[in-house]
């Protein structure tokens, strides 16, 4: 019992949302906003008739591109400047700037330079993503314990040793936290940028139901993309687990 | 500063360790000056002083972890330019891989040096068993008390098989009773392994218990004022070392000369 015990609470904190959600919508809080039961029908609907699957094929391209530049441009960048003493204050600034900037506002400007095709919407993704990927490689990189490289120098460690097998496992829980926030920038991304470039896919069933008062379908999307998100942040975490398996069995701090 | 005592001189024939006039200076502060100091072979040389008085700076030093500013070290007659395989280190904080096994971090030394896995676990085992921590291979760091991790620090030392180990206050993070354990078992470690070993303590009972000389560092610029070797009580069993005459003698002498530098 107590083994499902996460699993039980997942599930409870799911049916008092969706039952709030419901139930919201039944009062109803605003015209606008549909009950559960009616968006997850219209969900089914659009399942059923593979409307959704042929969104997310559009949607997935700059998500699935943008995360994937970021993510290994973003890490790769975050290990350079985390290892070299020099290039930190130059481009942390651009990172920083990068990750405070109001993403919509230069829109326009993407557009104007790369036009309103694919490069346009990864561009969007990955202004959204990277930053915090690379931010947090940079720090979980710098603040690796000095005393375990230390330690692997005095046995006789060469330098690849040292990156491989002390600074990235060392490193890696901030690591994938960054990737983690990154990834759920870049479905926010990869939204923003089909409501604010072109409508398509997942953006083009928000904006069309809307446009056509259908609130249902538009609620039925944007669940939709959570729930993606939310699966591939699992996976994710599993990727973690198998990867640097006694990072979730605690540090011994002391 | 006292002269050094004509009785507790003693030739010394055969260096495992040679420190030749080393200075360290770290930017402004002169942390070592002008020291030498010699090392036999196969006894325990323990490095005693007030804080600050450069005695980790000295192993750090020898272990090739930190360059001299002058000076030469000399480890079986060969100079030391960087960290090399007849030494290894036991560290103050350990220095465990929170991610690894009691069994891969005890390894982790061979497995640096490019050891096959099999042949590397097969010896570290060994070791693992010889400090007392046979059963507790796959677990992993934070699950061990704090004299256990440093039970692991002290096989993944022993277990490259180094002429020469440097032990960093190695027990200054644990327990009293945990560190009166940990000197008996020293004791019989040195007897057992015929190697060399240099132990930074700021204890004096500590170093007047395990070592076969004393080498009483003075801080700023730090230098060696006074060496000591124990003579009766070496041979005693354990449990009388504590109430040898000369153990005492010595144990106050040692406070009476650092005193001063106590802040």
């Amino acid at each position: 019992m107590t083994r499902h015990r996460p699993l039980l609470l997942k599930l409870l904190s799911a049916l008092i949302v969706f039952g709030a959600w419901e139930i919201a919508g039944r009062i109803p809080v605003s015209y606008a906003f549909p009950t559960f039961l009616d968006s997850m029908a219209a969900l089914a609907r659009m399942t059923f008739d593979g409307s959704i699957f042929v969104a997310y094929a559009e949607t997935l391209q700059p998500l699935v591109v943008g995360v994937a530049i970021s993510a290994v441009f973003g890490i790769g960048l975050g290990l350079w400047i985390g290892l070299s003493k020099g290039f930190e204050w130059l481009f942390s600034p651009i990172f920083i700037v990068m990750q405070a900037a109001p993403l919509a506002a230069l829109i326009p400007i993407l557009v104007m330079v790369y036009g309103i095709g694919l490069t346009s919407k990864v561009f969007v993704v990955c202004i959204m993503a990277m930053p915090v990927i690379v931010l947090n490689t940079a720090s979980a990189v710098r603040n690796t314990p000095a005393s375990l490289k230390e330690m692997a120098t005095s046995f006789l460690a060469r330098d690849r040793d040292v990156l491989l097998k002390i600074i990235l496992p060392a490193a890696s829980p901030v690591i994938f936290s960054g990737l983690r926030l990154g990834v759920s920038a870049g479905f926010i991304g990869a939204i923003l940028s089909e409501l604010k470039i072109t409508p398509t896919g997942v953006g083009d069933i928000i904006t069309y139901s809307r446009s056509i008062a259908d609130y249902p379908s538009m609620y039925a999307a944007i669940f939709s993309i959570i729930l993606l998100a939310v699966i591939f942040l699992n996976l994710l975490e599993k990727l973690e687990n198998v990867l640097f398996e006694g990072n979730n069995r605690g540090y011994a701090a002391d | 500063m006292q002269p050094i005592k004509p009785e507790t001189r003693q030739a010394v024939t055969d260096s495992a360790v040679s420190v030749r006039n080393v200075s360290k200076v770290y930017g402004d502060v002169q942390a070592l000056k002008d020291l030498t100091l010699e090392f036999p072979r196969g006894e325990l040389t323990s490095l005693l002083g007030p804080s600050g008085c450069g005695k980790t700076t000295l192993l750090k030093i020898i272990a090739g972890l930190l360059p001299a500013t002058s000076g030469e070290i000399e480890v079986n007659g060969q100079k030391v330019t960087g960290p090399g395989p007849d030494r290894s280190f036991v560290f103050q904080d350990f220095a465990l891989l929170p991610w690894a096994s009691v069994l891969r971090n005890v390894a982790f030394g061979l497995e640096l040096r490019g050891v096959a896995k099999s042949e590397r676990e097969a010896i570290a085992e060994k070791y693992i068993r010889e400090v007392g921590l046979a059963g507790f291979e796959k677990k992993f760091p934070h699950q061990l008390s704090g004299g256990m991790r440093q039970r692991v620090g002290l096989a993944r030392a022993l277990s490259v098989n180094a002429q020469v180990l440097l032990l960093d206050e190695p027990f200054s993070a644990v327990d009293e009773q945990t560190r009166r354990k940990f000197q008996e078992d020293l004791l019989q470690l040195v007897k057992n392994e015929k190697k060399t070993f240099i132990f930074v303590t700021h204890s004096i009972e500590e170093a007047v218990y395990v070592s076969d000389q004393i080498a009483i560092l003075l801080p700023r610029p730090s230098r060696v004022s006074e060496i000591i070797r124990p003579s009766s009580f070496r041979d005693k069993s354990v449990d009388n070392i504590r109430r040898d005459p000369e153990y005492l003698d010595i144990v106050d002498r040692i406070w009476a000369s650092l005193r001063s530098y106590v802040e």
